[in-house]
């Protein structure tokens, strides 16, 4: 597995809580799955992924966690075209 | 020393966290069991009103555009009864620093925050809140964590949420996502510990107060715009911190209109549900939030909650996730702007209300919110559709929460259904039996349940003997 470069921006996941730890009050469905954190930050030092490792946080904070992903970045966007909506406010429904 | 982490070591050192991590003590405002100091808490903030317009004036927030919409009147007009339609008028918040009205309810806690000599601030909040709260905390000088509430245990992130997400980090916020469920507060406290940054929880009096200029805002724009009072105004309601501030401002200027919540019927739906969550097409402004938080709002993560809707509230409008969703389109295509579907709750609820209002009334929609990829009616539906939810026009009153989402076919359909008042008013006084019966209330304890729901003692007495 390639090492991944100190300093490079990394996703970590780390388990907060583990099923039987979790909330009381949670929901059944909820209750059967770990607690789960991700967090973004520069990797502290060379690692390989799937690895223990410490980041540095955009607010300077250092987190421990499993390296996941490396330079992870957003894909959200405005979703597939809903024909319904095209045709709203054209004049014929008011 | 390393501390216990486990959740019930970090919950029994809830109190000791909270206080530390706002230099604010509860306990001198208590009075009795249930009572409290509700407004000498909000005066000891020590702000006046011209000093919160102040504050926020200097980090980007206030002074938003009122519109007319022209277009949406005359739409409603002609679904309306001869005579029927009042003007709909809409505060566009979406102008405010971080794209929402949130930007108020933050720019205080930075304020107080910076004064106090706190490194930083850490709020829990999916919503427009971290956004504001990461852009207020960048112009003073903060650092900032946020703790959202992101994904289900598939590793699914609701499209809006993860859109906020983005914009927290886009204001050099970190950013901790987590999984569904209610430990975020305990992750807020773990994280307060730690770092010993501020809570810029949404419940404080800094949080409230700041909204109070958008309530005498509108009220003042109003009058400038049409020389008269306005009759109604519409809020989006989900903690309550919206509605408590607005008329609390509305107040301040001398305004008497009818104060109407709205909020996004979810029933159905659990909040707290790893199954759920990705089946809602709104992260807020719904009833998941709304209802709870107006029959109980001691539920948040301070000692005593701020923003008490009950005592403000005239009337309470759910709408349809159906009806946002052809009502946000509608905007855009009659009024030519595009916003937020969360914060466009209260312009379909206007709507609702406007077709049995006489067209010389004025109702006002009091917020608007940013909207872009993710946060979007269009993601949220397509996201609905992934999820196997069922997409179509019809009756939205057809629609079966995580089921099915029925746009509306025609604008008259557009209804709202408005909710029985004095049944609210019960659930609270169940809520508060709960704490404590009621025949151990105390005169002091009496009296602030009925200041809480807005009523007085003779109203109180009568409805606790049919309790």
């Amino acid at each position: 597995m390639s090492e991944v470069k100190a300093g490079t921006w990394v996703e970590i996941e780390k388990i907060l809580l583990t099923p039987e730890q979790r909330a009381p009050q949670t929901p059944e469905d909820t209750h059967a799955t770990p607690y789960l954190m991700k967090v973004a930050g520069f990797l502290v030092a060379d690692a390989p992924t799937d690895s223990e490792v410490t980041i540095r946080t955009l607010s300077g904070r250092i987190v421990g966690g499993k390296l996941k992903v490396v330079r992870p970045h957003y894909e959200h966007s405005f979703g597939e075209t809903i024909e319904e909506l095209l045709i709203i406010g054209l004049g014929g429904e008011l | 020393m390393t501390r216990d982490t486990s959740y019930q070591a970090v919950m029994a050192r809830r109190n000791e966290i909270m206080k530390s991590s706002m230099g604010l003590d509860y306990e001198v405002y208590r009075q009795g069991e249930l009572a409290f100091d509700y407004e000498r808490m909000m005066d000891d903030c020590g702000f006046t009103l011209e000093d919160i317009i102040k504050i926020q004036a200097e980090t980007k927030v206030g002074n938003t555009p009122m519109y007319e919409l022209h277009n949406l009147t005359r739409a409603v007009r002609k679904i309306s009864a001869p005579g029927k339609g009042a003007r709909i008028f809409l505060k566009d918040e979406a102008a405010n620093a971080s794209g929402s009205f949130k930007a108020r309810r933050a720019s205080i806690s930075a304020y107080v925050a910076a004064q106090k000599g706190y490194k930083g601030v850490i709020a829990a909040t999916s919503g427009n809140y971290g956004a504001a709260v990461a852009s207020q905390a960048v112009q003073r000088g903060l650092r900032c964590i946020i703790v959202q509430e992101v994904f289900d245990s598939h590793g699914i992130g609701q499209p809006e949420i993860v859109e906020k997400g983005r914009k927290c980090e886009a204001f050099g916020a970190e950013v901790v996502k987590l999984s569904v469920g209610p430990e975020l507060f305990y992750y807020l406290l773990l994280a307060l510990e730690e770092t010993g940054y501020f809570n810029a929880s949404l419940y404080t009096p800094f949080g409230i107060k700041g909204v109070e200029s958008l309530g005498s805002e509108l009220t003042l724009q109003i009058r400038s715009m049409t020389g008269r009072e306005p009759d109604a105004v519409v809020v989006t309601h989900a903690g309550g911190g919206n509605i408590t501030g607005t008329a609390r401002g509305m107040m301040a200027a001398g305004c008497q209109a009818k104060v109407v919540a709205c909020s996004v019927d979810l029933s159905g739906l659990h909040m707290a549900s790893d199954h759920d969550f990705n089946r809602k097409s709104f992260t807020t402004g719904h009833t998941g939030f709304g209802i709870p938080f107006a029959t109980w709002p001691d539920r948040v993560d301070v000692p005593r909650n701020a923003a008490r809707s009950m005592r403000y509230m005239d009337d309470y409008v759910l709408v349809k996730q159906g009806e946002v969703f052809y009502i946000t389109e509608l905007l855009a295509k009659l009024e030519g702007i595009e916003r937020g579907p969360a914060g466009n709750t209260s312009v379909t609820g206007a709507v609702a209300l406007a077709r049995e209002m006489k067209q010389d009334q004025i109702i006002v929609v009091q917020e608007t919110e940013y909207t872009g990829a993710g946060k979007h009616h269009n993601s949220q539906l397509a996201f609905a559709r992934k999820m196997g939810i069922e997409v179509r026009r019809g009756n939205p009153d057809d629609g079966v929460n995580g089921k099915s989402i029925v746009i509306p076919e025609h604008l008259s359909q557009v209804k709202g259904c408005k909710q029985d008042m004095e049944k609210l008013r019960n659930s609270y006084l169940k809520n508060a039996a709960k704490q404590l019966a009621p025949e151990k209330w105390s005169e002091v304890d009496r009296r602030f349940v009925a200041a809480d729901v807005k009523k007085d003692l003779t109203w109180l007495d009568s409805a606790l003997k049919q309790l």
